[in-house]
């Protein structure tokens, strides 16, 4: 009987949940929309999709071989950081460039400031800024969808919000089903409505954030004088709300931090969309937010139950 | 109800919590009264406040009810014999909590004659029946062991609401809901003495609302007792919800009130009772036995029969363990009190305490614990938190040692109840971490 028991701290009970069962719902919330771009863009969206999470999981392997540290792949959010950088990018990009990509993810912004949790900045969001300022050419050339069931060379096309730009409209029931250009899986707005549902269901995010974001965008270009309904649909909105603003590690934790993080993500996307030279602004909006979020976080902390207002002194 | 109560009809809005599984699995098991077990052992220390010193000596023969340690300080209670018998020796044990208390050692001849001293107070006022309290041993005995008498040394009108908490919102104990289901008389007749001797008009029995049975049995008592009676008692079912028991989150669920920071109930005009403590003044006052019993839950996968046992006061949890069937495999794991708060015990040799009301024997299964990885600001700590704290900016805090961010965070808010580790998707020791935190402040202050 003696020394074999456990003798640990209170408490003696967990609810289950780990970090590789969230990021397993994410990439199973992610699904649909990897679905719609093999559907719109062919066999090569999957192709590149595997390339991102494989070349992703690969070298935060090497990372942490590398560094010394405990192996992490198992927990996951190498894959998910690969699938939502493979959704960021056009379908016809060179694999070697999205490898690259993978590489600024995962060894610059997640590894090199300590794994997750760690980095300061949504590692895809940031990756795709990189290869957007690197590759422009190469980032902004659209595939037309269904083009690659045509066996002749593909035709390019623009982007709605390209398109707009030059005073071309597109229908809502194509920006709905994702029948335009753009990256993998921003143009499936239904599909990646479908995949938020299900991480609101699942508890994993939080509904703020996301409401936040397309509100404010919606709001704000119907008060500049634009269609609300097109700049929510259009574009990297549904995906960089849902699935990138709500990266846990780079958005506040309590509820009123969330309200701020995402209206600040509103206004600066449709800022730049109308009045910056580029097009779309969702990853700016993203990025710009994350490096302010512990200031929010200050800014927005909860008082502690029976704690005196605090009575500003010096 | 008429419109002058002041009673509320459904609790208020708390903070955080966690869904905790309940595995209240002896809910319907009658309690059943363990035999005086060969040996008991009565630590001198079973509450919070001074220890007492052993008045009597190896060698004495003691009876059942018999003084056998005590102290002069206010905050403390005097220690009875839970057998007769001889004592053996007066030794020094090793307390769950690493503190080393004095504890008498008493042969049990079997027997349990009652001392002879044993009669019901005689109470004719407020101090009567607050010194009665004392000399009754009484403990909170819903987990905390917080001397009753010191509670109510209140001044006269300070306090206008009695809480009986009766919400059991740890896993797996079910010794309250028993209380509630077996002795509902005794819990009313305890609290109509509270209410008439301290002078309060208002008590509310708080009970998580997964006890329908006890609520039931519980409102039937209230309807009879209101009929004669000045004050007013009802019964509030609260949300099912870790931690609803604990008592400054049952005062804001009960009256909407905020105990400050560093504060008692009292200040806010609440007494907090356990249902058991309240069932037991009801009955020293009767008979002027003095504690030494407790109902207990024994359960987990490791003992062979779950279920709720009324046991002497220092019976070893072996004995305790071996009345329940004994073991049914090596348990990894036994724990004092709930798994949500309880201590977990080195060896089952130590007997059982005052206010301890579950003994937990977790198989290897139960007790399966995950290796901590790296936090990923999921939220899901500072959502948890009934008192509003944000674990990870804490953290930070207890890591550079940085005193007075801790204490402006809030740090010595946290009452330890466990949520945060719970629902961490990285298992991380985030409570255990804040204990560290507390105790660096503490230690601080002494320097």
């Amino acid at each position: 009987m003696e020394n074999m028991l456990t003798v640990s701290s209170s408490p003696h009970l967990s609810s289950g949940a780990t970090t590789r069962k969230i990021m397993l719902d994410v990439i199973i919330s992610l699904v649909p929309a990897s679905i719609a771009a093999t559907v719109f863009f062919g066999w090569k969206s999957l192709m590149l999709i595997a390339v991102c999470v494989i070349s992703c999981v690969v070298m935060e392997y090497i990372c942490r071989r590398v560094m010394k540290r405990k192996n992490t792949i198992g927990d996951l959010s190498a894959v998910v950081t690969g699938l939502l950088l493979a959704l960021n990018l056009p379908s016809g990009i060179n694999p070697l460039i999205a490898v690259f990509g993978c590489a600024v993810a995962i060894i610059a912004v997640k590894q090199m400031f300590g794994g997750i949790g760690n980095n300061f900045v949504n590692p895809a969001i940031t990756a795709r800024i990189v290869l957007l300022v690197s590759f422009p050419v190469h980032m902004t050339t659209w595939e037309k969808p269904f083009e690659w069931l045509n066996t002749a060379d593909s035709v390019t096309g623009a982007t709605p919000l390209a398109m707009m730009a030059q005073g071309e409209k597109t229908s809502y029931f194509d920006l709905l089903i994702g029948n335009t250009g753009g990256c993998l899986g921003e143009t499936c707005v239904i599909a990646l409505v479908l995949g938020g549902i299900y991480l609101v269901a699942r508890r994993v995010i939080s509904p703020v954030i996301p409401l936040c974001f397309i509100g404010t965008v919606f709001v704000l270009s119907f008060v500049l004088g634009q269609d609300p309904v097109f700049h929510i649909l259009s574009g990297g909105v549904m995906l960089g709300a849902i699935f990138m603003a709500t990266d846990y590690t780079t958005s506040p934790m309590n509820t009123w931090g969330k309200v701020i993080f995402g209206i600040g993500c509103g206004i600066i996307t449709v800022l730049i969309r109308l009045y910056a030279n580029l097009p779309e602004g969702v990853s700016f909006s993203i990025i710009l937010m994350n490096i302010l979020v512990p200031h929010i976080e200050n800014l927005t902390k909860p008082r502690p139950f029976g704690k005196e207002k605090k009575n500003e002194k010096a | 109800m008429e419109d002058k109560s002041k009673l509320p009809l459904k609790p208020f809005h708390t903070r955080g919590g966690v869904k905790a599984p309940h595995r209240k699995h002896t809910a319907e098991c009658e309690s059943v009264i363990m035999p005086p077990p060969n040996e008991v052992i009565i630590c001198m220390s079973q509450h919070i406040g001074a220890p007492c010193k052993p008045v009597v000596k190896a060698g004495d023969v003691v009876k059942v009810g018999q003084l056998i340690g005590d102290s002069d300080a206010f905050v403390s209670v005097p220690m009875h014999s839970s057998v007769s018998g001889k004592v053996k020796k007066i030794e020094t044990v090793t307390m769950p909590n690493g503190t080393k208390v004095q504890a008498v050692r008493i042969e049990s001849d079997g027997l349990m004659t009652p001392f002879e001293g044993i009669a019901p107070p005689n109470i004719n006022s407020r101090e009567d029946f607050i010194r009665a309290v004392r000399d009754s041993g009484v403990v909170g005995l819903g987990g905390a062991g917080f001397p009753v008498h010191v509670k109510l040394s209140v001044e006269k009108d300070k306090v206008d609401t009695l809480i009986i908490n009766a919400a059991e919102c740890e896993p797996y104990i079910t010794a309250d809901n028993r209380e509630a289901l077996e002795n509902s008389w005794g819990v009313i007749s305890g609290i109509k003495s509270v209410m008439e001797l301290m002078e309060i008009d208002t008590a509310i029995i708080a009970i998580e609302s997964n006890k329908p049975k006890a609520i039931k049995v519980l409102q039937e008592v209230c309807t009879a007792a209101n009929r004669d009676m000045k004050g007013e008692v009802c019964v509030l079912p609260l949300k099912a919800r870790y931690p609803q028991g604990a008592e400054k989150v049952i005062i804001k669920a009960c009256t909407n009130r905020v105990v400050p920071e560093g504060k008692l109930p009292a200040d806010v005009g609440c007494v907090v009772m356990n249902i058991g403590s309240v069932a037991f003044i009801a009955s020293y006052l009767k008979t002027g036995m003095p504690l030494i019993t407790k109902r207990i839950t024994v359960d987990g996968q490791a003992v062979n029969r779950p279920q709720n046992v009324i046991v002497p006061i220092g019976t070893k949890i072996k004995d305790i363990i071996e009345f329940c069937g004994g073991y049914k495999e090596q348990p990894e794991k036994l724990i004092f009190g709930g798994p949500m708060m309880g201590l977990a015990l080195p060896d089952d040799e130590m007997p059982l305490l005052k206010q301890n009301n579950a003994v937990l024997a977790f198989s290897k299964k139960e007790a399966a614990k995950l290796e901590p990885s790296d936090c990923i600001r999921c939220g899901r700590c500072a959502s948890a938190c009934p008192m509003g704290l944000v674990p990870p900016r804490i953290s930070g805090f207890i890591k550079q040692k940085d005193i007075p961010s801790m204490l402006e965070s809030g740090l010595m808010v946290c009452m330890e109840c466990g949520c945060c580790s719970f629902v961490c998707p990285a298992n991380r020791p985030i409570v255990q971490n804040m204990r560290l935190g507390k105790s660096i402040v503490r230690n601080s202050k002494k320097n």
